[in-house]
């Protein structure tokens, strides 16, 4: 029985086992919302925490935030992943390019938000570097640029860390869809090249990447801290001001937190609700535009310099934002309009020193725990429903993704309950359990279309020649899936490293992090401070990543099938 | 970092039974220097300052080398994030061997803490220390924001605001609330305040009631006793008014006083504050502010409020927090936290309690750059009552928070 070996783990067993924490988080939201949280004194169910909510005279404008820059920051990026993509694929360019831009991914958000906020700010690089000889400002002018109430910056913030996250899983995607050769063929009968690719690859590589789309989407919804470095404040998005509710020094607020997070549970709901509304007219519309026969010749002219144009200014943009910090970490006193500090200093980093290794080899530990784990029980899960077919309970596995839908704010303090009745909290191995439930989904979700996508014919040939399914997998499917299998687990090991509110609350203090570290001091605003732990959160992250891009490269240099370019 | 593996996973029942945690007195001090041996204390404490980290760490170094207490300082973005952990401990029954032994805490945090129950104590005037607290001249730090603390809290560092300037961009600074309101007027875009709920910009908003109110006593009460609307109604005429000439025309406020500060160093405003008055100086001193930064207090007196450290009441080593919150008002550990290379807080002793040894060690402090001698500090205006905090804080959101 095939199906009894740990690596075909039945899925409802993989359910259980991250069901369980899910449950306890969402049970944690719920109750309060509807007025249980004996800690507090309050055994009465009631609807007093939905009076507040709605009661408060900043909902709809914060809602309204929340939807349209969620929606906004998806749309922007998902179009211009799929214009770089579909302009540049194939090209020596594309190669260089996605190079450049996978490390992004590695960028923790609020490190790369800290650096578009340096940059684009009335006294940021941009205006220093153009005063006072262009502009004729001696001091900042007072232009609101960061946290302007239509949350344009924050939807900048958004965009320049999901456009990386979506060309890496579109390029992961790409193999699987027999890209090149509908391309190819596309070209061939006379399309031009991004009309060519919408019409023909697209179709294959959407249906792969829907889910991390809709993950971009929810995350876009409910981040707190780039919308606290970049968003508006009166009033915030709806998590900022749920995180303000839960951390309100009257524990009363936390009853109105919980009511917030389950609304904001349900907005996400709707806003994915929209997309997927959205998704079928457009596919319709699209067969019908696929069909005219327009070759889209002269789209080219205009769409392939956008799409290399949008892709160098997130580039430069994450750049410069990047190198930005990293002279403020070595700065000494630097005043508008100076370009560069009036004097540097080792202080910062030297006295940082001490915290930095241990503090590297426990992130470092538990994310790759986290992100091993999380491949084995993805690549189980997928495995089982490979062999089990229509009776595998897929709908259920939906499940899997509510930790990346629900506010981790209003999550968290249920989890960290259940941790604490079980007493499981505080030690290394909590943390890195509590990381599986929020790495876990990312992993699942990387791998599982690729997965799904595999061509089974290969699987068909090795078992007319006698193997197994256990000499198919090991033989056959996963090495073929060997890009898929990296880059889930890098994403898997930024995920991890990048945790900071379950690792503060389930960690218990016993365990510190690179991001806990981060976190705390970016809470001071110190901009040297933040140059440093931005530039070490991110270089964790990066060398895997690194690693996870080289490593197919190295193995199958010699094999051409498996490359993709 | 150290891996405690399975410390917490201890079977909780047992520690209930049997936890040496809840026979701890504070008034048996040998007793309690002996249970603290081999302890390690987790301080929660806002962990957003790299001086602050590195005193903290400086008190860990002392603490183990004097008691054979080892601490760990559990940095936090906000004091908030350890009063949850608090809570869901007592909401999974974990009412001992608890994971916060040692808070940083003050205000709404505190009244809310000691409200519910959630403090160990009282325990601040056993310690031997105490009796070099100057009470006398300082009763503020028994009452914290108008609320008895009753030794659930041990005072460890008083503040008072200042306003910090640039002198070289303003060399007549506004010097009181009136002048500010004025200067603010003639000087449009160079002034702005943390965005309340946030504890400096909150503050700020109560410093302008003392101002703009013509009998401050009231603040000293509950808000249900007076005619609130009528009470607060000039402050919001002079927000209203000011709002405008604001930074970014009042339409952005930065998020806290780190912001405030970078803000200035910056160049972006004229005048900041904070409830430091040795901030300045030590940013100066790390060349993160210019030098020509100078700081005042009002006419009319500035807020003043101090620092408790307080212990929960399931602290899974309570011992050694006590040791510890007794070793902070070690003359050693004041006055380096007096000296304004290092933290330049103000101390909570009394400078005639102390040996000549000790006392020198103050007198022998320079005061920064940027710092105000003692007796220029002005009056200390006292916290008012908690509900204002709260009160004001969830009127102004109301009034310019949510975008209508």
């Amino acid at each position: 029985m095939a199906l009894r070996r740990p690596w075909a783990l039945p899925p409802w067993g993989v359910l259980g086992l991250l069901g369980l924490p899910v449950l306890a988080g969402l049970a944690g939201v719920f109750a309060p919302a509807f007025g249980w949280l004996p800690a507090l004194g309050a055994h009465q169910p009631n609807l007093d925490a939905w009076r507040a909510v709605l009661g408060w005279g900043g909902l709809p404008a914060a809602m309204r935030l929340s939807l349209v820059t969620g929606l906004l920051a998806t749309v922007i990026s998902l179009a211009l992943t799929l214009l770089i993509v579909a302009t540049w694929q194939g090209t020596r360019s594309f190669v260089w390019l996605t190079r450049a831009l996978a490390p992004l991914l590695a960028l923790p958000h609020a490190a790369a938000a800290f650096g578009l906020a340096f940059l684009i700010a009335p006294s940021g690089w941009i205006a220093r570097a153009l005063s006072p000889w262009a502009t004729g400002w001696d001091r900042p002018p007072d232009l609101l640029i960061i946290g302007d109430a239509y949350g344009l910056a924050l939807v900048a913030g958004l965009v320049v860390k999901e456009v990386p996250f979506l060309l890496l899983m579109t390029l992961a995607a790409l193999g699987q869809a027999d890209s090149l050769r509908r391309q190819m063929v596309a070209r061939s009968l006379g399309y031009g090249r991004v009309t060519g690719w919408m019409k023909t690859v697209l179709p294959a590589v959407y249906a792969q990447i829907r889910l991390p789309v809709y993950a971009v989407l929810a995350y876009s919804m409910s981040v707190v801290d780039v919308a606290l470095i970049l968003g508006p404040t009166r009033p915030p998005t709806l998590a900022v001001q749920i995180l303000d509710w839960m951390t309100h020094p009257d524990l009363a607020m936390r009853f109105q937190a919980a009511a917030g997070a389950v609304l904001q549970l349900g907005m996400v709901m709707l806003a994915l609700g929209l997309w997927r509304g959205a998704e079928l007219a457009l596919g319709r519309w699209g067969r019908a535009w696929a069909a005219n026969g327009g070759r889209g010749l002269a789209a080219d002219l205009v769409l392939r310099p956008a799409g290399a144009a949008g892709a160098a200014l997130i580039a430069l943009t994450v750049g410069l934002g990047l190198a930005g910090l990293l002279v403020w970490s070595f700065a000494g006193l630097w005043r508008f309009p100076d370009i560069w500090p009036a004097s540097f200093s080792l202080r910062v980093w030297s006295g940082q020193m001490a915290a930095l290794l241990p503090l590297t080899r426990d992130s470092t530990l538990i994310a790759l725990g986290a992100a091993a784990l999380a491949l084995i029980l993805a690549v189980s899960v997928l495995e089982a429903e490979a062999r089990r077919g229509p009776a595998h309970p897929r709908r259920a596995m939906a499940l899997i993704y509510l930790p990346l839908l629900v506010p981790q704010i209003a999550f968290l303090p249920g989890l960290t309950t259940f941790a604490l009745i079980t007493g499981l909290d505080g030690t290394i191995w909590a943390v890195m359990a509590t990381h599986l439930v929020f790495v876990l989904p990312y992993v699942y979700l990387v791998l599982a279309d690729p997965w799904r996508a595999w061509d089974a014919r290969a699987g068909l040939v090795a078992q007319a020649l006698g193997a197994g399914p256990g000499r198919v997998l090991w033989a056959v499917r996963l090495p073929m899936l060997t890009r898929a299998l990296v880059i889930a687990f890098a994403v898997g090991f930024a995920t991890s490293v990048a945790q900071y509110l379950p690792t503060l609350l389930i960690g218990a203090g016993r365990v510190s992090t690179v991001t806990t570290e981060a976190v705390a001091l970016a809470s001071g605003g110190n901009r040297r401070l933040i140059g440093v732990w931005a530039v070490v959160q991110m270089a964790l992250p990066m060398a895997v990543f690194a690693l996870a891009l080289a490593l197919p490269a190295l193995l199958f240099r010699n094999l051409k099938g498996m490359r993709v370019s | 970092m150290r891996f405690p593996l399975f410390a917490a996973s201890v079977v909780l029942p047992v520690c209930v039974m049997a936890s040496p945690a809840l026979a701890v007195n504070p008034d048996d001090w040998n007793a309690v220097l002996q249970a603290a041996q081999g302890q390690t204390v987790y301080w929660h404490a806002w962990g957003g300052d790299a001086r602050i980290n590195a005193f903290i760490a400086s008190v860990g170094d002392d603490l183990q080398a004097r008691y054979g207490v080892a601490l760990e300082h559990v940095r936090l973005a906000d004091t908030a994030d350890a009063v949850t952990r608090v809570i869901s401990e007592r909401q999974a029954g974990r009412d001992s061997a608890g994971a916060v032994d040692a808070i940083w805490i003050n205000g709404a945090n505190f009244a809310s803490m000691k409200e519910q129950g959630l403090l160990f104590g009282p325990f601040a005037e056993s310690l031997p220390n105490w009796a070099l607290v100057d009470t006398d001249a300082n009763p503020a730090i028994l009452v914290d924001f108008t609320l008895p603390v009753e030794g659930y809290g041990s005072p460890w560092a008083m503040f008072q605001m200042v306003f910090e300037y640039d002198s070289a961009a303003l060399p007549e600074p506004p010097r009181s609330l009136a002048a500010l309101r004025e200067w603010i007027a003639g000087n449009p875009g160079r002034f702005t305040y943390p965005q309340p709920p946030d504890f400096l910009g909150t503050s700020f908003l109560k410093q302008a009631l003392y101002g703009v109110l013509d009998d401050p006593s009231v603040l000293m009460g509950p808000i249900d006793d007076i005619d609130y609307a009528a009470v607060t109604a000039p402050l919001w005429a002079f927000l209203d008014e000011i709002h405008p000439n604001l930074w970014r025309q009042g339409r952005a406020f930065p998020p806290n006083e780190p912001a405030l500060g970078q803000l200035l160093a910056d160049g972006e405003v004229d005048i900041g504050f904070a409830f430091n008055p040795g901030r300045a100086s030590a940013a100066i001193a790390d060349g993160e502010l210019q030098d020509s930064v100078r700081t005042l207090v009002f006419e009319e007196g500035t807020l003043a409020n101090s620092s408790y450290l307080s212990i929960p009441y399931n602290a899974a080593n309570k011992a050694g927090a006590l040791v510890l919150a007794n070793l902070i008002l070690d003359p050693h550990i004041q006055a380096r936290a007096q000296d304004p290379e290092i933290l330049g807080f103000q101390t909570v002793l009394g400078m005639h309690l102390l040996d000549a040894e000790d006392r020198a060690r103050f007198y022998a402090l320079e005061l920064g750059i940027a710092t105000l001698a003692p007796d220029q500090m002005g009056t200390g205006l006292m916290e008012p009552h908690p509900d204002w905090m709260t009160r004001i804080a969830e009127d102004w959101a109301a009034r310019y928070g949510t975008g209508n």
